[in-house]
Protein backbone atom coordinates (compact mmCIF):
# COMPACT_ATOMS: atom_id res chain seq x y z
CA UNK A 1 0.00 0.00 0.00
CA UNK A 2 1.33 3.81 -0.87
CA UNK A 3 0.85 6.08 1.61
CA UNK A 4 -1.47 8.92 0.57
CA UNK A 5 1.34 11.86 -0.60
CA UNK A 6 0.32 14.12 2.25
CA UNK A 7 1.41 11.54 4.72
CA UNK A 8 4.53 11.04 2.04
CA UNK A 9 5.56 14.71 1.58
CA UNK A 10 5.30 15.38 5.62
CA UNK A 11 7.40 13.06 6.12
CA UNK A 12 10.75 13.62 3.79
CA UNK A 13 10.05 17.70 2.76
CA UNK A 14 12.22 18.82 5.79
CA UNK A 15 15.38 16.81 5.12
CA UNK A 16 14.82 17.07 1.30
CA UNK A 17 14.86 20.71 1.69
CA UNK A 18 17.88 20.41 4.14
CA UNK A 19 20.09 17.76 1.41
CA UNK A 20 19.43 20.53 -1.51
CA UNK A 21 20.11 23.29 0.52
CA UNK A 22 23.79 21.83 1.28
CA UNK A 23 24.64 21.19 -2.24
CA UNK A 24 23.35 23.98 -4.31
CA UNK A 25 23.36 27.24 -4.28
CA UNK A 26 20.75 29.81 -2.33
CA UNK A 27 18.67 30.82 -5.40
CA UNK A 28 18.34 27.40 -6.72
CA UNK A 29 17.15 25.22 -3.52
CA UNK A 30 13.41 26.53 -3.84
CA UNK A 31 13.16 25.63 -7.26
CA UNK A 32 14.83 21.78 -7.13
CA UNK A 33 12.91 21.37 -3.73
CA UNK A 34 9.62 22.20 -5.86
CA UNK A 35 10.74 19.70 -8.79
CA UNK A 36 12.07 17.02 -6.89
CA UNK A 37 8.10 16.85 -5.14
CA UNK A 38 6.10 17.36 -8.57
CA UNK A 39 8.84 14.28 -10.04
CA UNK A 40 7.83 12.15 -7.31
CA UNK A 41 4.12 13.28 -7.77
CA UNK A 42 4.29 12.63 -11.62
CA UNK A 43 5.87 9.24 -10.99
CA UNK A 44 3.93 7.97 -7.64
CA UNK A 45 0.78 6.42 -9.22
CA UNK A 46 3.40 4.17 -11.03
CA UNK A 47 5.12 3.01 -7.51
CA UNK A 48 4.06 -0.51 -6.77
CA UNK A 49 5.02 -0.53 -3.02
CA UNK A 50 5.55 1.74 -0.37
CA UNK A 51 8.91 0.30 0.34
CA UNK A 52 12.16 2.31 0.72
CA UNK A 53 10.02 6.08 -0.50
CA UNK A 54 12.74 8.11 0.87
CA UNK A 55 15.83 6.22 -0.71
CA UNK A 56 12.95 6.64 -3.51
CA UNK A 57 12.83 10.80 -3.60
CA UNK A 58 16.38 11.30 -2.25
CA UNK A 59 17.52 9.62 -5.84
CA UNK A 60 15.16 11.84 -7.12
CA UNK A 61 16.69 15.20 -5.40
CA UNK A 62 19.96 14.43 -5.94
CA UNK A 63 19.25 13.50 -10.06
CA UNK A 64 17.98 16.90 -9.89
CA UNK A 65 21.23 18.32 -7.89
CA UNK A 66 23.61 16.64 -11.06
CA UNK A 67 21.44 17.98 -13.32
CA UNK A 68 21.79 21.44 -12.34
CA UNK A 69 25.37 21.24 -11.86
CA UNK A 70 25.94 20.31 -15.32
CA UNK A 71 23.76 23.02 -16.42
CA UNK A 72 25.80 25.73 -14.68
CA UNK A 73 29.24 23.92 -15.44
CA UNK A 74 28.26 22.46 -19.46
CA UNK A 75 32.52 23.53 -20.35
CA UNK A 76 33.68 22.08 -16.93
CA UNK A 77 37.31 20.45 -17.46
CA UNK A 78 37.43 17.20 -15.95
CA UNK A 79 38.35 18.01 -13.08
CA UNK A 80 40.69 16.76 -10.48
CA UNK A 81 39.13 14.31 -7.47
CA UNK A 82 38.73 16.40 -4.81
CA UNK A 83 39.78 14.62 -1.47
CA UNK A 84 39.75 17.92 1.02
CA UNK A 85 37.59 15.35 3.39
CA UNK A 86 38.82 12.39 1.85
CA UNK A 87 35.68 12.46 -0.61
CA UNK A 88 35.31 13.50 -3.92
CA UNK A 89 32.75 16.06 -3.80
CA UNK A 90 29.30 14.96 -5.99
CA UNK A 91 29.84 17.57 -8.52
CA UNK A 92 33.35 16.23 -9.52
CA UNK A 93 31.66 12.36 -9.54
CA UNK A 94 28.89 13.81 -12.00
CA UNK A 95 31.32 14.02 -14.47
CA UNK A 96 33.99 12.04 -13.85
CA UNK A 97 31.59 9.40 -13.62
CA UNK A 98 30.07 9.96 -17.15
CA UNK A 99 31.62 6.91 -18.90
CA UNK A 100 29.97 4.39 -16.63
CA UNK A 101 27.22 2.06 -17.29
CA UNK A 102 24.65 3.58 -15.78
CA UNK A 103 24.29 1.41 -12.86
CA UNK A 104 27.37 1.63 -11.84
CA UNK A 105 27.18 5.16 -12.36
CA UNK A 106 24.54 5.89 -10.06
CA UNK A 107 25.71 3.40 -7.39
CA UNK A 108 28.96 5.61 -7.14
CA UNK A 109 27.17 8.87 -7.52
CA UNK A 110 25.00 8.31 -4.90
CA UNK A 111 27.27 6.51 -2.28
CA UNK A 112 29.89 8.47 -2.70
CA UNK A 113 28.48 12.19 -3.94
CA UNK A 114 25.36 12.00 -1.74
CA UNK A 115 26.15 9.63 0.99
CA UNK A 116 23.35 7.23 0.72
CA UNK A 117 23.94 3.68 2.20
CA UNK A 118 23.97 0.48 0.17
CA UNK A 119 20.43 -0.66 1.33
CA UNK A 120 18.68 3.22 0.28
CA UNK A 121 21.01 2.65 -3.26
CA UNK A 122 19.92 -0.75 -3.46
CA UNK A 123 16.21 0.32 -3.52
CA UNK A 124 16.46 3.35 -5.07
CA UNK A 125 17.86 1.25 -8.29
CA UNK A 126 15.37 -1.00 -7.86
CA UNK A 127 17.80 -4.34 -6.75
CA UNK A 128 19.57 -5.22 -3.71
CA UNK A 129 22.34 -3.85 -0.97
CA UNK A 130 24.65 -6.66 -2.42
CA UNK A 131 23.75 -5.30 -5.82
CA UNK A 132 24.81 -1.86 -5.14
CA UNK A 133 27.73 -2.67 -3.32
CA UNK A 134 28.91 -4.55 -6.56
CA UNK A 135 27.82 -1.87 -8.80
CA UNK A 136 29.60 0.78 -6.57
CA UNK A 137 32.76 -1.11 -6.23
CA UNK A 138 32.52 -2.19 -10.23
CA UNK A 139 32.43 1.22 -11.03
CA UNK A 140 35.45 2.26 -8.68
CA UNK A 141 37.66 0.40 -10.03
CA UNK A 142 36.52 1.39 -13.53
CA UNK A 143 37.56 4.35 -12.29
CA UNK A 144 40.92 3.98 -10.92
CA UNK A 145 41.60 2.18 -14.11
CA UNK A 146 40.56 4.83 -16.62
CA UNK A 147 42.75 7.49 -14.37
CA UNK A 148 45.86 5.39 -14.81
CA UNK B 1 16.36 23.86 8.95
CA UNK B 2 12.55 23.41 7.75
CA UNK B 3 10.96 24.20 5.33
CA UNK B 4 9.13 27.51 4.54
CA UNK B 5 5.64 28.16 5.04
CA UNK B 6 5.75 29.89 1.65
CA UNK B 7 7.83 27.09 -0.42
CA UNK B 8 5.61 24.90 1.23
CA UNK B 9 2.20 26.84 -0.09
CA UNK B 10 4.39 27.30 -3.54
CA UNK B 11 4.37 23.32 -4.31
CA UNK B 12 1.09 22.77 -3.27
CA UNK B 13 -0.45 24.98 -5.27
CA UNK B 14 2.08 24.21 -8.19
CA UNK B 15 1.04 20.74 -7.97
CA UNK B 16 -2.62 21.19 -8.15
CA UNK B 17 -2.00 23.47 -10.98
CA UNK B 18 0.14 20.83 -12.47
CA UNK B 19 -3.10 18.93 -12.38
CA UNK B 20 -1.06 15.68 -10.50
CA UNK B 21 -3.20 15.31 -7.73
CA UNK B 22 -6.17 12.78 -7.39
CA UNK B 23 -7.87 14.51 -4.07
CA UNK B 24 -6.79 18.08 -3.20
CA UNK B 25 -8.01 18.82 0.43
CA UNK B 26 -8.29 21.49 2.87
CA UNK B 27 -9.97 22.62 6.35
CA UNK B 28 -12.74 25.70 5.64
CA UNK B 29 -12.59 27.39 9.44
CA UNK B 30 -15.18 29.25 10.74
CA UNK B 31 -18.29 28.21 9.42
CA UNK B 32 -21.30 28.40 11.72
CA UNK B 33 -20.98 24.19 12.43
CA UNK B 34 -17.09 24.36 13.16
CA UNK B 35 -14.45 23.44 10.94
CA UNK B 36 -15.15 21.38 8.03
CA UNK B 37 -11.97 18.96 6.24
CA UNK B 38 -13.52 19.40 2.41
CA UNK B 39 -11.75 17.00 -0.36
CA UNK B 40 -12.35 18.26 -4.22
CA UNK B 41 -11.29 15.64 -7.41
CA UNK B 42 -11.33 16.88 -10.64
CA UNK B 43 -15.17 15.90 -11.00
CA UNK B 44 -16.34 17.91 -7.92
CA UNK B 45 -16.52 18.18 -4.35
CA UNK B 46 -15.65 14.14 -2.54
CA UNK B 47 -15.72 14.73 0.72
CA UNK B 48 -17.23 16.81 3.39
CA UNK B 49 -16.20 15.79 7.18
CA UNK B 50 -17.00 16.77 10.09
CA UNK B 51 -13.76 15.87 11.95
CA UNK B 52 -11.53 18.25 10.44
CA UNK B 53 -8.51 16.26 11.94
CA UNK B 54 -7.49 14.89 8.42
CA UNK B 55 -4.68 12.40 9.06
CA UNK B 56 -6.50 9.43 9.77
CA UNK B 57 -8.87 10.04 7.18
CA UNK B 58 -6.21 10.30 3.91
CA UNK B 59 -6.47 6.72 3.31
CA UNK B 60 -9.96 6.32 3.00
CA UNK B 61 -9.38 9.08 0.32
CA UNK B 62 -6.43 7.38 -1.22
CA UNK B 63 -8.36 4.44 -1.71
CA UNK B 64 -11.15 5.70 -3.42
CA UNK B 65 -9.43 8.12 -5.33
CA UNK B 66 -5.83 7.41 -6.15
CA UNK B 67 -2.79 8.15 -3.87
CA UNK B 68 -1.89 11.67 -4.78
CA UNK B 69 -4.31 13.16 -2.01
CA UNK B 70 -2.50 16.72 -0.96
CA UNK B 71 -3.19 19.54 1.30
CA UNK B 72 -3.63 22.49 -1.07
CA UNK B 73 -5.94 25.66 -0.81
CA UNK B 74 -6.66 27.06 -4.00
CA UNK B 75 -8.83 24.14 -5.71
CA UNK B 76 -11.07 24.34 -2.31
CA UNK B 77 -11.85 27.74 -3.32
CA UNK B 78 -15.23 27.49 -4.86
CA UNK B 79 -16.65 25.09 -2.74
CA UNK B 80 -15.66 27.30 0.05
CA UNK B 81 -17.64 30.03 -1.05
CA UNK B 82 -20.86 28.19 -2.13
CA UNK B 83 -20.78 26.88 1.83
CA UNK B 84 -19.67 30.23 3.02
CA UNK B 85 -22.81 31.62 0.76
CA UNK B 86 -24.80 28.99 1.90
CA UNK B 87 -24.46 29.85 5.96
CA UNK B 88 -25.04 33.65 4.33
CA UNK B 89 -28.05 32.33 3.60
CA UNK B 90 -27.21 33.35 0.31
CA UNK B 91 -27.40 30.22 -1.97
CA UNK B 92 -30.15 27.32 -1.54
CA UNK B 93 -28.23 25.39 -4.14
CA UNK B 94 -25.04 24.07 -4.84
CA UNK B 95 -23.45 24.70 -7.71
CA UNK B 96 -20.44 22.08 -7.36
CA UNK B 97 -21.22 18.74 -8.37
CA UNK B 98 -20.91 15.70 -5.88
CA UNK B 99 -18.28 13.07 -6.81
CA UNK B 100 -19.96 9.91 -5.27
CA UNK B 101 -17.47 7.13 -7.70
CA UNK B 102 -16.59 4.01 -5.87
CA UNK B 103 -19.73 3.95 -3.65
CA UNK B 104 -21.86 1.18 -4.72
CA UNK B 105 -24.55 2.07 -7.31
CA UNK B 106 -27.50 1.79 -4.82
CA UNK B 107 -25.93 4.38 -2.72
CA UNK B 108 -25.21 6.45 -5.99
CA UNK B 109 -28.51 6.06 -6.71
CA UNK B 110 -29.98 7.13 -2.67
CA UNK B 111 -27.21 9.68 -2.95
CA UNK B 112 -28.97 10.95 -6.02
CA UNK B 113 -32.51 10.94 -4.55
CA UNK B 114 -31.12 12.78 -1.83
CA UNK B 115 -29.55 15.91 -4.01
CA UNK B 116 -32.89 16.66 -5.41
CA UNK B 117 -34.39 17.48 -1.58
CA UNK B 118 -34.50 21.20 -2.06
CA UNK B 119 -33.59 23.53 0.39
CA UNK B 120 -35.75 24.61 3.09
CA UNK B 121 -37.84 21.43 2.21
CA UNK B 122 -37.42 18.14 4.28
CA UNK B 123 -38.08 14.13 3.23
CA UNK B 124 -38.35 10.97 4.95
CA UNK B 125 -36.10 7.92 5.18
CA UNK B 126 -39.16 5.78 4.08
CA UNK B 127 -39.85 8.27 0.93
CA UNK B 128 -36.45 8.33 -0.31
CA UNK B 129 -36.32 4.47 -0.10
CA UNK B 130 -38.82 4.42 -2.56
CA UNK B 131 -37.62 6.97 -4.93
CA UNK B 132 -34.87 5.04 -4.87
CA UNK B 133 -36.81 2.08 -6.39
CA UNK B 134 -37.50 0.17 -2.93
CA UNK B 135 -40.14 1.54 -0.38
CA UNK B 136 -39.02 -1.29 2.42
CA UNK B 137 -35.24 0.01 2.61
CA UNK B 138 -36.00 2.68 5.08
CA UNK B 139 -33.51 1.62 7.21
CA UNK B 140 -30.88 0.98 4.59
CA UNK B 141 -31.57 4.82 3.56
CA UNK B 142 -30.77 5.57 6.55
CA UNK B 143 -27.63 3.95 6.71
CA UNK B 144 -26.40 5.88 3.60
CA UNK B 145 -27.27 8.76 5.53
CA UNK B 146 -25.28 8.46 8.02
CA UNK B 147 -22.16 7.26 5.70
CA UNK B 148 -22.85 10.31 3.39
CA UNK B 149 -19.33 11.23 2.26
CA UNK B 150 -20.42 14.89 1.35
CA UNK B 151 -23.20 16.11 4.19
CA UNK B 152 -24.43 19.31 3.48
CA UNK B 153 -23.54 19.32 -0.25
CA UNK B 154 -26.07 15.90 -0.28
CA UNK B 155 -28.33 17.54 1.79
CA UNK B 156 -28.55 14.01 4.45
CA UNK B 157 -29.80 16.86 6.99
CA UNK B 158 -33.09 17.00 5.40
CA UNK B 159 -34.30 13.42 5.91
CA UNK B 160 -36.21 13.19 8.89
CA UNK B 161 -38.36 9.92 10.58
CA UNK B 162 -41.93 9.01 9.48
CA UNK B 163 -43.12 10.98 12.83
CA UNK B 164 -41.38 14.40 12.13
CA UNK B 165 -38.47 13.53 14.50
CA UNK B 166 -35.03 14.67 13.56
CA UNK B 167 -33.98 10.97 14.12
CA UNK B 168 -29.94 11.08 13.75
CA UNK B 169 -27.03 12.62 11.93
CA UNK B 170 -23.52 11.85 11.72
CA UNK B 171 -22.51 15.25 12.42
CA UNK B 172 -24.91 15.36 15.63
CA UNK B 173 -28.53 15.99 15.73
CA UNK B 174 -27.32 19.75 16.75
CA UNK B 175 -25.45 20.07 13.55
CA UNK B 176 -29.15 18.96 11.61
CA UNK B 177 -30.72 21.43 13.73
CA UNK B 178 -28.85 23.75 13.27
CA UNK B 179 -29.31 23.62 9.26
CA UNK B 180 -32.69 23.39 9.34
CA UNK B 181 -32.78 26.31 11.20
CA UNK B 182 -30.64 27.71 8.98
CA UNK B 183 -33.14 26.81 5.70
CA UNK B 184 -36.13 27.94 7.66
CA UNK B 185 -37.71 24.33 8.42
CA UNK B 186 -37.46 24.74 11.98
CA UNK B 187 -37.97 28.04 14.22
Amino acid sequence: MIPPFETFYEAHRDEIYRFLDRRLARDRVEDAFQETFLRALRAYPRLRHGDHLRAWVFTIASRIVVDDVRRRRPEAELPELVTEDGRPAYEDLAHLTEDLPPKQRAAVVLRYGYDLDYEEIGAALGSTEQAARQAASAGVRRLRKERT
Amino acid sequence: MTVSPSLDERFRAAAAAANLLDVAFDVVDETPVGPLLVGVTDHGVCRISYDPDWEHQLDALARRFGPRVLRSRKPIDRVRRELDEYFAGKRRHFDVEPDVRGLRAYNQRVLTELARVEYGHTTTYGALAAQAGNPRAARAVGTIMNRNPIPIVLPCHRVVGASGSLTGYAGGLHRKEQLLRLEGVLV
